[in-house]
């Protein structure tokens, strides 16, 4: 079973840390992020997105096929940059080092490349954050975390609940693709694009059909067992604050505030090597 | 003492529906008390638990007559989560009950929505895990557990709260039949221990028999029709009136022409007094025949040498062999997780063998792709839900057709000529969603049927249903096979399925073929079924019982017995039902 982009049990102290912690990191992180277009800042952010990455020993097999999708994302964004704006750079450092001429308006500038550098290197500032999140939150400890910082509980079961069913869903889902590929349906790379959105849908309806029985199953088995009963209601996988968890919090806050410090510090967001 | 359940009058209709679903209710169930609640499919048994658990009428709306009192007290003060304190339900469906992510949060989830902390649960969640022996998987994700062990936790899920009444709900409906033993066996313990008040709702009677229990309440069109206790109920006719199956000893005996005494103790084969039964039974099987051996006729489905694995070194299957001769009826058995899926997946094509070869008539499949197979071979799904994606009745059955390219004309006349031997011909423009859950079963057997396979592979055919529904799913397929000759092969945990319809069994344990032979012979050899996680069937202890030498012969006699008179006694059931569709 794919086990893609999904929580993985290792012995790490990132993995020690609470869904809280994790949170706010991840929140912060990717605020400073998106405000910052200084370079010296982002390759900061880079080396260190790194290390923890590393630290968290996530593996190639949990990401990969998720990372991959995210280059594709990366490539069309840089592309449609240049496309739609390609004297952005000019417009931001002021400058025109023209490398080379394309054609009409596109020329290739130094302070367009270096812009999109900056581009490229925000995206991978984020991924490892968002990956080692992903991979080492319990979803358990995870939604007890939400709830603590005060989202209702509904909300965090919500996502328990998902991941519970999902692979249960992906069981179901090749079960019914088996039985309908026997009867005839192609749903292999020998029918036309077409008709396999098509003949998706023959296994699409099976499947809504017999995950409502499910719902119907699953609400009850919660209800009968008190859920919702309260405004409040505890958790067993909460984990309580500790010591590396402050410390943890303490250094996401002084590095925002320092990244942005720095960022702010001349009165623009961008690090200008041309002037 | 006070009664835990108390119904007075009490009547039951649901909003939808226009005639009470409950009638005339009178029903006392003291603390400690262990009682079975049986009836066929529709008769009420499962509202009359709801009404217990709270679930009528605050999931389910409906209008209450009489009173019902549970733990003393009207359910209507205590709403839903007020019962849950009193009453914990342990649900068919073990899959979607486990809602945790882990057996540990599964058992605490009461728990937490109670707002215990963490430091009362945790103790809490080890002493009921110890309790039901899930201590060791308390960190384990559900997939990781079997259909048994599952039910366990939801069993440890529900007593966490110090339940009064523990109700389960056809608690055997998905274990194979040993697992289903431990699960009566559990069951019992826990009653002995906690003195917990227990309701059983099942129709496999002779399963839940395999512990005491203290009354037997059956349930028939919405009204109590007996409530007694075991041994006086199985002298009456009440049972086979109802539809539900009796113990198959007693029906051996009934066979026989003996009149069975309460003072007998027929509740258990093992400790019934068999003295006054003795010879007649022996005499019924010295006259009774046993049944013909079928003409060999040329192999329809060989698997030679079959391996297969996911991971290198973890096998899934091994050295598997079989030869399914053209028109033969046989069954898969094992328990769940034996390889018995993996099987029909390999035979679909789904999944390569890792070694071995699957022929059919003689020709090695290897090179064909699921869609060609599927032309010789088809498969039915356990659940129809899982294979209708068609609103109409005739483009379902017609799917099969329409993707291969048949012409207009032709699908037209081979659906209908398909619909009809299904019994379905009266149905053929109606939606599927106004058929009842058998008929939509038809539907889905009806859409492979239409392709002229010449194999057909059923998963768990009779899975969830009842002893009527079953019996005419099953008639139903017997007759294709008979008629139209295609061999039909079923994997199956149902030993009666077994014993009645199939004239042989193919039995994995573990990834290997154990046996292959008569189910009489199989249910009958202690080795086998303990490795297969199957029950030896109650007529052998009888045979043994009563003196028999050839405990197997008289399994065979007894079957071959049941099918002549079903042969000779029973009009076309089918027929009716369409008269009924159509009234």
């Amino acid at each position: 079973m794919a086990k893609i982009l999904s929580y993985e049990e290792k012995d790490t102290w990132i993995h020690e840390l609470s869904g809280v912690t994790k949170l706010i990191f991840f929140l912060l992180w990717c605020l400073t992020s998106m405000l910052t277009y200084d370079t010296r800042v982002l390759v900061t952010m880079l080396i260190l997105a790194l290390i923890i990455f590393k630290i968290s020993q996530t593996e190639w097999k949990q990401v990969g096929a998720v990372f991959k999708l995210v280059m594709v994302f990366l490539v069309f964004n840089v592309l449609a940059i240049y496309l739609f704006s390609p004297d952005q750079g000019t417009a931001i450092y002021g400058t025109k080092t023209v490398l080379f001429h394309i054609a009409g308006r596109y020329d290739v500038t130094m302070e367009q490349l270096f812009y999109e550098l900056n581009v490229v290197i925000k995206y991978f500032t984020v991924i490892p954050a968002v990956f080692m999140f992903l991979v080492t939150t319990n979803p358990s400890e995870f939604a007890a975390s939400l709830n603590k910082m005060g989202v209702s509980y509904n909300v965090g079961y919500s996502i328990s609940i998902a991941l519970r069913y999902i692979p249960d869903v992906q069981g179901e889902f090749t079960k019914i693709k088996h039985a309908q590929e026997a009867r005839g349906i192609e749903m292999s790379g020998k029918a036309s694009l077409i008709s396999r959105i098509k003949n998706t849908a023959t296994i699409i309806f099976p499947l809504i059909f017999s995950s409502m029985d499910r719902i119907d199953v699953v609400s009850n088995a919660m209800e009968l067992r008190g859920f919702g009963k309260h405004k409040k209601r505890t958790w067993y996988m909460g984990k309580p604050l500790g010591r590396n968890d402050y410390l943890a919090i303490a250094f996401t806050v002084l590095f925002s505030v320092a990244a942005l410090v720095v960022t702010f510090a001349d009165g623009s967001r961008f690090y200008n090597p041309f002037g | 003492m006070e009664p835990m359940i108390e119904f007075k009058d009490f009547s039951f209709k649901y909003r939808a529906q226009k005639e009470p679903t409950l009638r005339d209710i009178n029903l006392t169930i003291m603390p400690g008390e262990k009682v079975l609640i049986v009836g066929p499919s529709g008769s009420g048994k499962s509202t009359l638990a709801h009404c217990v658990n709270g679930l009528v009428p605050f999931s389910y709306a409906g209008e209450m007559t009489g009173t019902l009192r549970v733990g003393g007290k009207n359910p209507a003060d205590l709403g839903l989560f007020g019962l849950s304190k009193i009453v914990g339900t342990v649900l068919q469906d073990t899959d979607g009950q486990f809602i945790g992510l882990t057996v540990a949060e599964d058992i605490a989830f009461a728990l937490e929505n109670d707002n215990v902390p963490q430091e009362e649960m945790i103790p809490k969640v080890d002493e009921v895990a110890e309790l039901v022996d899930v201590k060791k998987l308390l960190g384990n994700a559900p997939r990781e557990l079997s259909g048994g062990q599952k039910q366990r936790v939801s069993m440890a899920g529900v007593m966490v709260d110090d339940v009064d009444i523990l109700l389960f709900d056809e608690p055997l409906a998905n274990l194979d039949p040993a697992t289903g033993k431990r699960a009566i066996d559990l069951i019992d313990q826990i009653q002995k221990k906690k003195k917990t008040t227990i309701l059983i709702i099942e129709h496999r009677l002779e399963d839940a028999l395999y512990r005491d229990v203290d009354r037997i309440v059956v349930v028939g069109e919405g009204r109590i029709v007996a409530d007694t206790t075991p041994d006086e109920l199985l002298v009456t006719d009440v049972l086979e009136k109802q539809g539900i199956r009796e113990p198959l000893y007693i029906t051996a005996i009934k066979h026989a022409g003996c009149r069975i005494q309460a003072q007998d103790k027929p509740m258990h084969m093992e400790t019934m007094d068999l003295e006054s039964y003795r010879d007649k039974v022996r005499a019924w099987f010295d006259k009774t025949e046993g049944k013909e051996k079928r003409p060999d006729s040329a192999s329809a489905l060989k698997v030679e040498d079959l391996y297969f694995s996911y991971v290198e070194g973890k096998p899934i299957l091994q050295h598997i062999h079989f030869d399914i001769k053209k028109g033969e009826m046989v069954s898969i058995v094992g328990k769940n997780g034996a390889g018995k899926s993996t099987l029909s997946n390999l035979i679909c094509g789904f999944y390569k063998p890792t070694r071995g070869t699957i022929c059919l008539n003689g020709r090695d499949m290897a090179p064909l792709s699921i869609k060609e197979r599927g032309e010789k071979i088809g498969l039915v799904m356990q659940s129809p839900n899982q294979m209708i994606s068609k609103p109409m009745i005739f483009d379902e059955v017609a799917l099969g057709l329409a993707v291969r390219g048949t012409s207009e004309d032709e699908i037209k006349e081979r659906v209908h000529q398909t619909l009809k031997t299904c019994g379905l011909y009266p149905f053929r423009n109606w939606p599927v969603s106004a058929l009842s859950f058998g008929q939509k079963k038809r539907v889905s057997i009806a859409s492979i049927l239409v392709m002229n396979p010449e194999v057909m592979i059923l998963d768990e055919p009779t899975a969830g249903q009842d002893y009527r529904h079953y019996t005419e799913i099953m008639d139903f397929l017997k007759e294709i096979n008979e008629t139209l000759g295609i061999t039909i092969i079923m994997i199956t945990h149902d030993m009666h399925l077994m014993l009645e319809y199939t004239d042989r069994a193919i039995v994995i344990a573990d990834g290997h073929l154990i046996a292959d032979d008569t189910p009489a012979k199989v249910l009958t050899n202690e080795v086998i079924a303990d490795k297969a996680y199957l029950k030896k069937t109650s007529l052998y202890d009888l045979a043994v019982g009563c003196g028999i030498g050839n405990p197997s012969e008289f399994v065979e006699r007894f079957i071959a017995y049941e099918r002549e008179q079903k042969k000779a006694g029973k009009p076309d059931k089918r027929e009716e039902e369409e008269m009924r569709a159509d009234g």
